[in-house]
């Protein structure tokens, strides 16, 4: 089962990282680093069926397909800056972390702003 | 599949950490720093091709 995997690697690396934090302090952020990568490489397959299975969903209730791909991309870039700011979060630099959160929200935001137009067009057609 | 990197990794970190303790004893502190930043960049260039892997994987996944 693949839960199995995950949890098994996380908990041999958790043990690792305790093991090493003494004797060298800099390769626990190694090993986090590849967990966290390793698990992503379990699901990517259950990830790409789940974004198939929504854009085919979105295509048969024709929404327009440009808002679909924006959440995509939000999501894809919430999901990266949620990775680096982690890791640096576990080394130890909260100040990083936040920069790197701040970078990934401005950026988000510009993704968001055209589909706030739309929406304020609409409502202004509506009202007017 | 990635655990055999995890515990090269890890081999690395525990041989750096010797040979870095074994060098103060000898009194060499300096070269002792340095073994532990070759073993530091060596760790990095194994890690650096599976990060770009990832990144090009979710590159292509989300449409970025």
């Amino acid at each position: 089962m693949e839960i199995i995997k995950i949890v098994s690697l996380g908990i041999v690396a958790t043990v690792l990282i305790v093991l090493l934090k003494e004797i060298r302090p800099e390769f626990p952020m190694f090993i986090s680093l590849l967990t966290g990568l390793g698990i992503f490489v379990m699901i990517l397959g259950e990830l790409s069926y789940v974004i198939e299975t929504l854009s085919s969903l979105a295509r048969r209730v024709n929404i327009e397909f440009a808002y679909f791909s924006t959440i995509l991309k939000i999501i894809g870039m919430a999901y990266i800056v949620e990775f680096g700011a982690q890791i640096s979060r576990d080394a130890g630099q909260e100040s990083i972390a936040m920069k790197i959160e701040l970078g990934g929200k401005v950026l988000i935001m510009v993704l968001a702003i055209p589909i706030l137009l739309a929406l304020m067009e609409l409502i202004l057609k509506i009202l007017s | 599949m990635e655990i055999d990197l995890i515990l090269k990794i890890t081999g690395l970190g525990i041989l750096v950490g010797i040979i870095h303790s074994l060098l103060n004893k000898f009194g060499k502190e300096e070269y002792a720093f340095i073994a532990t930043i070759v073993g530091l960049i060596i760790a990095f260039s194994m890690v650096i091709g599976l990060i770009s892997r990832l990144f090009d994987n979710l590159k292509v996944m989300f449409r970025l």
